[in-house]
């Protein structure tokens, strides 16, 4: 029964959705502001009819219900309980609907927290629309509650790298990040359709682009370390389509949030934050269902299914063709007359804005590139790591260059002399991370020690600039902490965590070494100043896999540490294996332990890495989701005058 | 001038969506065997241990058959191996196997555990013939067609999808034009 009440609140929301896409919109020009206000009403409806359909997959998944097919190609009776939760999105009819709960989710949340205007309401509309879009392509081509008859004894099993902790939180925390950059496109559309995007426009969005920014940082840091831990080399990032997918619209959403707070404070860059804002959610759009749509990278489910990958084209082209073709006509009426110097905070946040924006459409390039040769000429061929690296990470180290001096400038005019000056202490920190990483690197590239000596230069180039405007040495420091206004704190956690991050990826991408060896018990591998010594391997049943369980004691020059264990499991019915590699962290770096085949003549293949400084992509992607989240909150209005010399005081 | 400027992102969106639309269908996993319309490899390969009939290259003349590359090792063939069970009862085709770089005796265990699809098993201990054949990890499934030509080539586990939709109809069409190629 659960099946067949889910299918019914899944089609009633596709109404209310219907409801909410047309009749605002349909109000909101009219001026009946009684009909506008039903926006919201609707917008709380379908937020509970989703929420109840995804329930009632919830319960199909919770009891076993093998009658559905979905339960029974993701599920099994052995699986872990927590598991059968998880399984709801860890396919692609689940997490289509996961995908519309958060789309339905989000318009609720607008609905209840923003301001009741007609831009709000427009914004609804549009909201709505899409949800209905993606309502009817769940119920016409991805029934997540069609039924099997008979119904088999038991399941197929969840794809077992799927079985993982880090997946249970990634992809909605993932979700929360593209889907809520819908709200920022909505606006955006609404903006252009009432003719007016101003700071008000901005006051609206920016919280909500805010929201989806850090959601997204949450759920790339998260991805990146389930990699790392679970596929067993210790990779954190390979360039895959599927990466690049959520890596594009964080690039994007970068530049929007940077650029939405000129038009909040300044008043300028009004057509290009519409812009952003749009191409934002276009790209989760394209790279979520391009990437999974068979388009990119072959997974079967939707390359022998055309009919869905048709359909969702269709969406892309209606949503964002509709939007850049509203842009085309509207745009270009928004003009500002806030003048600004080039050497200025407006200056500086646009030449992020450019550096982020070309960054993503490197990105952009790399990722399509063998698409558009296989339709071209039939070839295929792949674009690589090495791509990206070159051309991609110049990029991020010109932001780390000029992320402290520009984030030192004052609005309208600023001084580069005194924004350098401010930093300037952070030169010599990064000159000696320089010098040390070369001596360090010695047999690697230059480029690898120019990398941490930006890296540190600019860590430390924020850090300075906190340190002079709140005169932390002197009497009082802790009330003028308590007094900087959020925006700055923001700025400054996030700022701190970018460069924390490029330290973190340098150590682990440059330094680390490596050690494979064969092992029997008893044997010893050395890596990085470590010994870590075989001393059982054992079998071990778990719920629903094998396990080989090998436990290595570890220590450091000669001094002992906890022991390691590190799994290589066996899941029968899908009859694939994994591993759990061995991982040992501190500040320093990870020691990352894991153990292969089984040769009769020579023992277990063990490999053992020493990965430096990577608690430190961790903490700087924590430090910039906790920035976004400080962020979010920025509520304070403020108005620039002409700075004068008091208000430069005030601002050094 | 300005207003021009404005059409651009509109414009450039729809020329990607024309190159998506081009793209959609497309099997980016897939990569071209330089043995399509080649003549199968020729090798006469023993049986595997505890059974007695090997397998030559002859037998592939004369009829549509497959040749699936499997190994008692390897975990994709498992999750094959039903389908292939299938599909060896539908009768279409005959399904020979090449055990690949296995222990000796182990195919046949394996085999006599599950259920045997295969018209007739060559042992390619050495992985030589898979070499011939271009092989790139098992399980890979090639359609031959009268003649002995290698008509296509199957990367990796065989889904009742897959089989459905285009190998079944690609043996059914050889099959329908092979007295004609005669």
């Amino acid at each position: 029964m659960t099946a067949e009440i889910g299918q019914v609140f899944l089609i009633l929301a596709l109404l209310a959705a219907l409801y909410q896409g047309l009749f605002p919109l349909v109000a909101a020009g009219a001026g009946d502001a009684g009909l506008m206000r039903t926006a919201r009403s609707a917008a709380l409806v379908q937020g509970l009819l989703v929420a109840a359909a995804f329930a009632a997959l919830t319960v199909a998944h919770a009891t076993s219900d093998f009658s559905v097919r979905n339960v029974v190609e993701n599920s099994h009776t052995a699986k872990p309980f927590i598991y059968k939760l998880t399984g709801v999105w860890g396919n692609h009819e689940g997490s289509m609907l996961l995908w519309a709960l958060i789309l339905a989710g989000y318009g609720a949340a607008v609905a209840l927290l923003s301001k009741r205007n007609a831009l709000t309401a427009r914004a609804l509309a549009i909201q709505g629309l899409i949800a209905a879009a993606f309502l009817a392509f769940i119920i016409f081509t991805s029934n997540p509650f069609a039924r099997v008859f008979p119904a088999p004894a038991d399941g197929q099993d969840l794809n077992p790298l799927l079985q993982d902790p880090g997946l249970i939180i990634h992809p909605p925390f993932l979700y929360l990040g593209y889907v809520g950059f819908s709200i920022a496109f909505s606006y955006a559309v609404a903006g252009l359709i009432s003719g007016r995007i101003d700071e008000d426009w901005a006051r609206a969005a920016r919280p909500w682009a805010m929201a989806a920014w850090t959601f997204l940082t949450i759920g790339i840091g998260l991805g990146s370390w389930w990699a790392y831990y679970e596929l067993g080399w210790g990779g954190f990032w390979a360039w895959d389509p599927v990466e690049n997918a959520s890596f594009m619209p964080w690039l994007a959403g970068t530049a929007l949030i940077h650029s939405m707070r000129v038009l909040e404070v300044r008043g300028a860059f009004k057509a290009w934050t519409v812009l952003l804002a749009i191409l934002a959610f276009s790209l989760s759009l394209v790279g979520t269902f391009l990437v999974r749509s068979g388009i990119l990278t072959s997974v079967h489910a939707f390359a022998t299914d055309p009919e869905r990958g048709l359909f969702i084209l269709l969406i892309l082209v209606v949503f964002i063709g509709g939007a850049l073709l509203l842009f085309a006509l509207r745009a270009h009426a928004m003009s500002s007359d806030a003048a600004f110097n080039a050497v200025s905070r407006e200056g500086g946040l646009l030449v992020n804005n450019v550096v982020f924006v070309a960054s993503t459409a490197t990105v952009f390039i790399g990722t399509f590139y063998p698409l558009f040769v296989d339709v071209v000429s039939g070839e295929k061929l792949s674009v690589g790591a090495p791509y990206f690296n070159i051309v991609f990470l110049p990029f991020m180290a010109f932001a780390l260059l000029i992320i402290a001096p520009a984030s030192a400038l004052a609005w309208k005019r600023g001084n580069l002399k005194d924004a350098v000056r401010r930093v300037a202490p952070a030169a010599l920190a990064g000159l000696a991370a320089l010098v040390l990483a070369l001596w360090l690197a010695s047999p690697k590239t230059i480029a690898a020690a120019a990398g941490a000596g930006l890296a540190a230069w600019a860590g430390a180039g924020v850090i300075a600039d906190f340190v002079r405007r709140v005169r932390l040495f002197e009497t009082h420091a802790g009330a003028r902490v308590a007094a900087l206004p959020k925006s700055y704190v923001a700025m400054t956690i996030a700022h701190l965590g970018f460069a924390v991050v490029a330290i973190g990826v340098l150590g682990a991408g440059v330094w680390k070494s490596e050690t494979i060896a064969y092992a029997r018990e008893g044997d010893t591998i050395s890596v990085g100043g470590f010994d870590a010594t075989l001393t059982t391997v054992r079998e071990v049943q778990g719920p629903n896999y094998r396990a080989e369980v090998s436990t290595f004691a570890v220590a450091r020059d000669g001094k002992a540490l906890p022991d390691m264990t590190a799994e290589r499991r066996f899941y029968p019915v899908r009859g694939m294996q994994t591993t759990e590699a061995a991982i040992a962290t501190d500040l320093g770096g990870d020691l990352y332990l894991t153990v292969g085949e089984f040769n009769a003549e020579r023992g277990w293949v063990v490999r053992a890495w020493r990965h430096p400084l990577t608690l430190w992509m961790w903490i700087g992607a924590g430090l910039i989701a906790a920035g976004g989240l400080v962020g979010i909150g920025i509520g304070e209005r403020r108005r620039v005058a002409a700075p004068s010399s008091a208000a430069q005081a005030a601002a050094a | 001038m300005k207003r021009l400027l404005f059409v651009i992102p509109v414009a450039a969106f729809v020329a990607l969506a024309f190159w998506f639309a081009a793209g959609l269908g497309r099997d980016p996993g897939y990569i071209p065997s330089m043995l399509i319309n080649r003549p199968a490899p020729q090798f006469a390969l023993p049986p595997i241990a505890g059974r007695a009939r090997g397998f030559a290259s002859d037998e592939l003349m004369d009829q549509v058959s497959m040749v699936n590359i499997f190994g008692s090792w390897c975990a994709s063939c498992e999750i094959e191996h039903p389908v292939l069970m299938e599909i060896a009862a539908e009768k279409i085709a005959p399904v020979y196997g090449l055990d690949w770089k296995d222990k000796p005796g182990a195919g046949a265990a394996w085999l006599g555990k599950r259920g045997d699809p295969y018209a007739a098993i060559g042992d390619d201990a050495d992985g030589r013939v898979a070499i011939e054949f271009g092989v790139t990890g098992a399980p890979e499934t090639f359609i031959i067609d009268a003649e002995g030509r290698v008509r296509h080539k199957h990367v990796g586990a065989i889904t009742r999808e897959d089989w459905r939709r285009v190998l079944k109809p690609m043996i059914e069409d050889l099959k329908k034009n092979a007295p004609a190629a005669d």
